[in-house]
């Protein structure tokens, strides 16, 4: 006899909590990232992952063990991880003698493959290398792109989504002025190298309200270069990238804002009949007896030649 | 005159003492996420030599045109901390999970929706006339509550007079529930889209002839000798896609020939088959086609001659075909009547 598979069912209330917080949700919270190493990892990439989870904090993981794990021929252990983790970001760090000091990058939908890219470490240094003081935990920081390389293939399309996605922390709604003191900046360079740098920013006086603006290199500094990447489907970016049906915003008719910002509203009238509206009263305007009278008479004779109409025609049917 | 100089040159003195906040360049901006994409081409001189120096000045000239930006966004001051208001991030993100779809309607839900059924609130307790007080709706109150009102239960007529009573009710109200956890799981299943299971005919209401079909080829299979001897009726036909429920039965699927030689003389004889292939004659349509051609034959040589006779009578005036027909005659008739 076969038998229904079980369904989970939560059997505490908190449990049933966990269970809903992991269904999709129409405004997603900020991503978590894992970091994990391959079969083997050099003492570069074990310092480089350490300074990457402390650039991205509270939403990250680390795992210290080695796993074997070639995510190029099989991706599934990670999609296992991250599901383990509800983390959708992932950074595997591996080193090998075919491949040496390797850095995978990628993202999932769904508890699925998304996309990544594998980047080799050429040379990297690292935040205790910089003597200078350190941000807070969990700063928002301005990433800047520089270069048109970053226009012009799709890898280095889906890197950047990348990066942002890895660094941007989460979408908010506002800002504290203070609190604006990291920036990240991405630069790939004509030969194909990818640098990226993290300042400490300092804001000096200007003599106008916005700030001078002056950085102090923090680290990690890292310099890659491209190798193997996975780049999804049309089909499956796509139904990654749509919008809830709740955040659209509909717009809204029959209102509108001129030039110096006051705002027009259109409310529908029904038509006007002009012929009919009752104007100002005027003795000049007003009917005299005689007119009156005619006015009565002529109507009188349409009615009763209604009447006549009505009666042949009932005689003729 | 003096003073407003000496204010202006003191002024003047001032900003020169500070760095300009001024950078001239077109740069994208996306104040939602913080980002700047500075698609200028870069410097490769620079780039080569002093390659630190350069990105950080990049860098801060782009980071100087990002704030430059923020700090003319509307502020607010929360916990003296002055907040600014970003606009809506422009630059698209994949979602880690799948935009959320509404529940689907469960059965009962479904057949409510189309019949109208409102659901009605019902109080949490009720009065009890028997036992004069109120009993709660469910809880472990209520249950006691029943067991206190039905301590005699009367037996039905035509019963067996040693049967417990008692446990024949305790055996439906858990029927009932297994029945109830069956549905709501056949719901998720459905909701989920998971394949359940077929458990043979539930329903009389749901069997269509198909099912009924399937449920007489596996019962008949379900003999000690897998149904080997059973009598089967002039026209019956067996279901099909039901060999995984029936006993003893495989699907018959020819598996592709392994061997070089089976698989050629397999596509030959295709090819014979194709190529030695003569159109069937169907005989009675021939005859058929045949008879129809000659009539119309001969019709049409009617015709021919009948057109030479009209042209002699009535000199060139158009009439119609069959003007000897008796049926046309019947209009002329009637004129003559008039």
């Amino acid at each position: 006899m076969v038998v229904i598979q079980r369904v989970v069912k939560a059997t505490t209330r908190k449990g049933k909590k966990v269970l809903l917080k992991k269904e999709p949700q129409v405004v997603e919270g900020p991503k978590k990232a894992l970091f994990f190493q391959g079969r083997r990892s050099s003492e570069k990439l074990r310092r480089l992952a350490k300074d990457l989870y402390d650039l991205k904090k509270p939403e990250a993981q680390m795992l210290n063990k080695k796993n074997d794990i070639t995510i190029f021929e099989n991706a599934t252990p990670v999609e296992a991880f991250c599901k383990k983790y509800e983390s959708s970001l992932f950074v595997m760090s591996s080193h090998s003698k075919k491949r040496p000091d390797n850095l995978v990058i990628g993202r999932m939908f769904n508890y699925s493959l998304l996309d990544m890219v594998e980047l080799h470490v050429e040379a990297a240094e690292f935040m205790k290398d910089f003597a200078c003081s350190k941000i807070a935990l969990g700063t928002k920081p301005c990433l800047v792109f520089n270069g048109p390389a970053w226009e012009e293939t799709e890898v280095l399309k889906h890197l950047k989504s990348l990066f942002i996605d890895m660094f941007h922390r989460e979408e908010v709604n506002s800002v504290r002025l203070q609190g604006l003191e990291h920036t990240i900046s991405f630069t790939a360079t004509p030969e194909g190298k990818i640098l990226i740098r993290s300042y400490k920013v300092m804001m000096k006086k200007s003599g106008c309200r916005v700030p001078r603006v002056e950085l102090e290199e923090m680290g990690p500094r890292i310099d890659l270069t491209l190798r193997r990447s996975k780049l999804p489907s049309e089909d499956l970016m796509k139904e990654a990238l749509r919008k809830p049906k709740e955040l659209k915003v509909s717009k809204k008719k029959n209102i509108s804002v001129d030039g110096l910002g006051t705002t027009h509203g259109r409310i529908h009238v029904g038509k006007q009949e002009i012929n009919k509206i009752q104007t100002r009263k005027m003795k000049g305007l007003k009917k005299t007896t005689d007119e009156k009278k005619l006015k009565r008479a002529a109507k009188r004779t349409t009615d009763n030649n209604n009447v006549n109409n009505k009666v042949k025609k009932q005689k003729l049917g | 005159m003096d003073v407003v100089k000496t204010i202006l040159e003191k002024s003047a003195k001032e900003a020169e003492k500070y760095k300009s906040v001024e950078v001239n360049k077109l740069v994208s901006i996306d104040l939602g996420a913080l980002l700047a994409e500075d698609l200028n081409p870069l410097d490769p001189g620079a780039l080569r030599s002093s390659t630190n120096d350069y990105l950080l000045n990049l860098t801060r000239d782009n980071t100087q045109l990002l704030f430059n930006q923020i700090w003319e966004l509307p502020t607010e001051r929360i916990d003296e901390a002055i907040v600014a208001k970003l606009p809506k991030q422009k630059f698209c993100l994949p979602r880690f999970k799948p935009v959320p779809r509404p529940r689907p309607l469960t059965k009962w839900e479904q057949f409510a929706k189309a019949k109208g059924i409102v659901k009605k609130k019902k109080s949490k307790l009720s009065w009890d006339e028997q036992l004069q007080k109120w009993i709660p709706l469910y809880g472990f109150k209520r249950s006691a509550a029943l067991k206190e009102k039905d301590w005699l239960i009367e037996v039905p007529q035509n019963a067996d007079p040693l049967e417990d009573q008692f446990a024949k009710k305790v055996e439906a109200k858990s029927e009932k529930v297994a029945k109830n956890e069956l549905q709501r799981l056949r719901n998720v299943a459905k909701a989920k889209n998971v394949k359940v299971p077929r458990f043979g005919l539930t329903n009389p209401e749901v069997s269509s002839a198909k099912d009924l079909q399937a449920a007489v080829t596996v019962a008949k299979s379900s003999t000690a000798s897998l149904g080997k001897f059973q009598d089967k009726l002039p026209k019956e036909k067996e279901a099909r896609g039901v060999a995984a429920i029936t006993p003893g039965a495989t699907r018959k699927r020819k598996l592709p020939p392994i061997s070089g030689q089976n698989e050629k003389n397999q596509n030959l004889n295709l090819v014979d088959e194709v190529l030695n292939k003569r159109p069937k004659i169907n005989i009675e349509k021939a005859v058929a086609r045949q008879i129809n051609d000659e009539q119309a034959q001969r019709s049409d040589e009617k015709n021919r001659t009948g057109r030479k006779k009209g042209l002699r009578k009535s000199g060139g005036g158009k009439k119609p075909k069959n003007t000897n027909r008796p049926r046309k005659g019947k209009a002329a008739g009637g004129r003559k009547r008039r």
